[in-house]
């Protein structure tokens, strides 16, 4: 088995300091955010820009096959790390925004009317809201939201009360990026099912924390970026049933993308090209491949295993804390390793500049959820959010700073 | 950023204003308002101003949520410009900036700028010196009758 001492060592940054002087040795909790990358995906992208680069699909010569092979087969790995029945289906796209944002534009953008209505809920990134509200305002839509409990979680019979026989689409996150609650995925999406709606799942938080099997999974879309699983940015996957996909128009024109072109009419290929106009992120989708190929090396049981623990831990650590409130699932089983919290004392940024200087990283404000901080009355939360290869002493790194808040603050 | 420069930033003045604001609460009546907002953090303030006939500004309050530095500048941007005439305001509302944002570290005499002088301290934390600019931009929409100002325009 890997212990998380061997895991850390695979990330550079991790062993570096930060701050001015002699600075502080990082403690990285700011992994919801962006996760750290791997040597093996670093290493990835280096070989590629030093030994393989060239344009893909066009060239006859050596490098450009080379090249086309390696963006081909990063396809086929991802597909399967991720459960999709055929490469076809994965659509590389810039990341998570830019999935929804096709899904938005070629598919419901296509074939709703007015007064069609799409489910969404609170809890959802500004990502899986925005476009809908830009769809909803151009062709007439109906925007229908699910409300969150008071423990940050989405009851099933709340969500089924937004449907009717107008729905055409449910989207929503499968993890909340704010305050990590686990959604019942299987649950809602059967749910669309008996309206006959269609399915885009924001995957964005979901992926970096276990293994998705999205044959298995029943959606029609599911949207995740890259360097939140230890990949690149600038890169990430839409994944669509490939039936669907070929039956929806480009999402944006140019090259690579067309079958011919001609003064009076264009023709396009199929998904997964039909999607990825111009010279894509080629040493992007070549280091997300990498990305899956380091995860699948740790072992989704002991990321699972590592950040289990660390969740436990650190929200018994912070519980000792008086003033402490954590907003999302009360129970650490319905959620993954992110824990939002307040304090009594002080205002979520006065806790990130003073954890900052002990070299703590967390994110404070309103992580891009701003109606699901209104559901809670708080105009931000502290969110210290884990990943696989930190540890508990970046938990009591992170107390330390936590107790320097309370002698600022009290 | 180190112990000494958070010991500046959050120095007892500062958390003292935070905790005890002056001048917090809606102003009536009033002759101007004008709500501050920081999209980056969801920091959001309101000024609200009274002039008297001869154009003196002769009360000025806040309310809002926010940090500890937000809430502080505001505090100390209410007590420093109140009873001054349009030209004392305008001046104070270029010094507060001058202080907060100028390339060169400020000279400041402590002597003439009182609690103002102590937030000098975010000059070392580059991530929050929107914080302490926010309630002076505010109170320059407010007196211009401007509405909403946001800190990422203009």
């Amino acid at each position: 088995m890997t212990t998380t001492r061997d895991i850390r060592s695979d990330f550079p940054i991790l062993s570096r300091r930060v701050g001015p002087g002699a600075g502080k040795p990082l403690v990285y909790l700011d992994n919801a955010a962006t996760t750290q990358k791997p040597r093996h995906v670093i290493e990835t992208v280096d070989r590629f820009y030093q030994h393989e680069n060239a344009n893909i699909h066009r060239g006859v010569h050596y490098l450009s096959m080379h090249a086309t092979d390696a963006y081909d087969r990063a396809r086929e790995r991802i597909a399967e790390a991720i459960g999709a029945n055929h490469p076809a289906e994965v659509i590389f796209v810039r990341g998570t925004t830019e999935a929804i944002n096709l899904v938005a534009s070629s598919f419901a953008g296509d074939r709703f009317e007015a007064g069609d209505e799409i489910v969404l809920t609170t809890m959802e990134h500004h990502a899986n809201i925005v476009p809908w509200q830009l769809l909803a305002k151009r062709k007439g839509l109906v925007l229908k939201w699910t409300p969150v409990t008071d423990s940050g979680e989405i009851d099933l019979d709340a969500f089924r009360a937004q449907f009717s026989a107008r729905t055409k689409l449910a989207t929503f996150t499968q993890v909340s990026n704010a305050l990590g609650t686990i959604n019942p995925v299987k649950e809602m999406i059967a749910i669309a099912r008996e309206f006959g709606a269609h399915v885009l799942v924001d995957g964005a938080q979901g992926v970096a924390h276990g293994t998705v099997n999205l044959a298995e999974l029943g959606a029609d879309f599911y949207a995740f970026s890259g360097h939140k699983v230890v990949g690149p940015d600038g890169i990430g996957v839409l994944w669509g049933r490939r039936e669907l996909l070929d039956s929806m128009p480009p999402y944006q024109g140019g090259g690579d993308m067309i079958e011919r072109v001609s003064i009076e009419k264009t023709t396009f290929r199929h998904s997964p090209e039909r999607f990825e106009a111009g010279t894509p992120n080629i040493s992007g989708a070549i280091g997300l491949g990498a990305a899956f190929d380091y995860l699948a090396k740790v072992g989704w049981d002991t990321i699972e295993a590592n950040e289990r623990d660390l969740l436990d831990y650190a929200t018994a650590r912070l519980g000792e804390v008086e003033g402490i409130r954590i907003l999302g699932p009360q129970d650490t089983r319905g959620k993954v390793a992110v824990i939002s919290f307040t304090m009594d004392s002080a205002h979520p940024h006065d806790i990130g500049t003073i954890l900052d200087t002990e070299g703590v990283a967390i994110r404070a404000g309103h992580h891009c959820a701003q109606p699901l901080m209104d559901r809670f009355q708080v105009a931000g939360t502290a969110r210290a959010s884990f990943a696989f290869y930190n540890n508990r002493d970046d938990v009591d790194r992170l107390m330390d700073g936590i107790l320097k808040v309370k002698k600022y603050f009290g | 950023m180190d112990d000494d420069d958070l010991s500046d930033l959050y120095q007892e003045i500062i958390l003292s204003h935070n905790k005890r604001p002056h001048n917090e609460g809606e102003l009536d009546p009033r002759s101007g308002e004008a709500e501050g907002y920081n999209p980056l953090c969801g920091d959001r303030i309101r000024v609200y101003v009274h002039k008297t006939d001869s154009g003196l500004l002769d009360a000025v309050t806040f309310t809002g949520e926010g940090c500890a530095i937000s809430r502080a500048a505001a505090s100390i941007m209410t007590d420093s410009v109140k009873n001054l005439d349009p030209a004392g305001v305008e001046a104070k509302i270029a010094e507060a900036l001058e202080m907060l944002t100028s390339k060169e570290e400020p000279e400041i005499d402590l002597t003439v700028i009182g609690d103002l002088a102590a937030l000098v301290g975010v000059r070392h934390f580059p991530a929050r010196i929107k914080c302490a600019t926010l309630a002076w931009h505010t109170l320059e929409s407010a007196l211009k009758g401007e509405g909403i100002v946001s800190t990422e325009e203009g």
